[in-house]
């Protein structure tokens, strides 16, 4: 099963959700992969102390010109959606930050005087936290495209032999979140019950239904405004998996790296429950 | 001369645009008997890299001069390989532009500061 945990607004405690959950059902002798989407500033490891054994670059194409070959006529940054050539006299010239590795000015030239070549963005780690397989994503500082990663990382799914695939997802709705989640069995939405969780947790609805993934909800620092939440839930017939309090101990734990489920083993049960839940509601279970 | 301004609008009573990358217009100009063409700025509408589209298209009209108020660096980087001289001009009217530019009262001027197109 590949259950993705992301939330719309950031902060809301996805790594917090997801570290725990894996770290539960691994000690209940479930077989984990924990994948770190989050390739922009990936911080599960902060709890989850792998080690990384394997580290393996992540390249997207880009264009490479012959000048020799090219008569300069257009054709590839005409194609372009990305802007990323433009022909001027007698040279072109290519952008590379705004190249999305598409390939398209290879195939337009009439010349064939476009090679593609390649051009390292960041890198894929692979390793283990005690019995979890753990896998993160890295974008190199500076680049703007972090979905070619996430497509790396979760091309490696196909060959795994885990029961259970654990998807940390970056904050917010935009396309390396979809590149994250898609293709999910279920997804748990991580929120606050505030206006800005609640606002979130509502776009966060509406691309998994886009996507077709059922979900469920997870309340963090739950207290008295929860019914923010809970009303929004109702209406769109969307279950409440669990509620994290808002507590003083919990955030503590958390301050200093350590998963709370570890040391409070009410809370494994709790994440217990919930893959419980979930096996039972999705059909999409093993 | 034969020159290109990025405008607001069609004609001479227009206002000079001061993004030369999304500027609807293209005003191009001949400044000695005024006579005039607006063209289309496919920058205006570009997801990104519009001063690249922008300065590609600009290329292609055959004006070797273009007054604007601020070009980002990688339609600089364009227009200057396709031998395109660039002037700053405040945003006033077109006729007075023109005016401005054939007193000589307009500078060359160098690339804005990094936009979006070029984190």
């Amino acid at each position: 099963m590949k259950l993705a945990v992301l939330s719309g607004k950031g902060g809301t405690g996805k790594t917090t959700v997801a570290v725990n959950l894996a770290l539960s059902l691994a000690e209940k002798g479930e077989k984990v992969l924990f994948l770190d989407t989050d390739v922009e500033e990936p911080n599960a490891g902060l709890y989850m102390k792998p080690v990384l054994e394997e580290s393996l670059p992540v390249t997207i194409a880009q264009p490479e010109i012959d000048q020799g070959n090219c008569d300069y006529c257009g054709e590839c940054a005409n194609f372009c959606q990305f802007n990323a050539l433009a022909v001027a006299e007698g040279v072109v010239l290519t952008f590379p930050e705004l190249c999305h590795g598409c390939g398209g000015c290879v195939l337009v030239c009439p010349k064939e005087a476009i090679q593609e070549g390649k051009r390292e963005i960041g890198v894929i780690e692979k390793g283990w936290a005690d019995s979890i397989k753990f896998w993160q994503g890295r974008l190199n500082i500076g680049e703007p495209f972090a979905v070619p990663v996430t497509r790396y990382l979760k091309n490696g799914l196909a060959d795994v032999q885990e029961d259970i695939v654990i998807i940390d997802a970056p904050a917010g709705v935009s396309c390396p979140v979809i590149e994250a989640v898609r293709d999910s069995d279920f997804a748990l939405l991580v929120t606050e019950p505030t206006p800005f969780g609640r606002h979130d947790l509502e776009l966060a609805l509406k691309m998994v239904d886009h996507l077709g993934i059922p979900s469920g909800v997870v309340i963090n620092r739950a207290g008295k405004n929860n019914d923010l939440i809970s009303e929004l839930c109702q209406e769109r017939n969307v279950p409440i998996l669990l509620e994290i309090e808002f507590s003083k101990l919990l955030a503590s734990l958390g301050s200093i790296g350590i998963p709370f489920s570890r040391v409070l083993p009410q809370w494994q049960e709790r994440f217990w429950g919930i893959y419980q839940s979930i096996k039972e509601g999705c059909p999409c279970a093993s | 001369m034969r020159i290109g301004i990025s405008a607001a609008g069609k004609d001479l009573d227009a206002l000079l645009d001061p993004r030369f990358g999304r500027c609807p217009y293209f005003l191009i100009v001949d400044t000695e008997t005024k006579e005039f063409e607006a063209v289309d700025n496919p920058g205006s509408t570009a997801g990104g890299g519009a001063g690249i589209k922008a300065a590609q298209a600009f290329l292609r009209l055959e004006a070797k001069e273009l007054v604007t108020g601020q070009a980002g660096p990688n339609a600089f980087e364009v227009l200057v390989e396709g031998g395109v001289k660039i002037y700053q001009a405040p945003q006033l009217k077109i006729s007075e532009v023109i005016e401005l530019y054939k007193n000589g009262d307009l500078k060359e001027t160098t690339p804005a500061g990094r936009g979006r197109g070029a984190r």
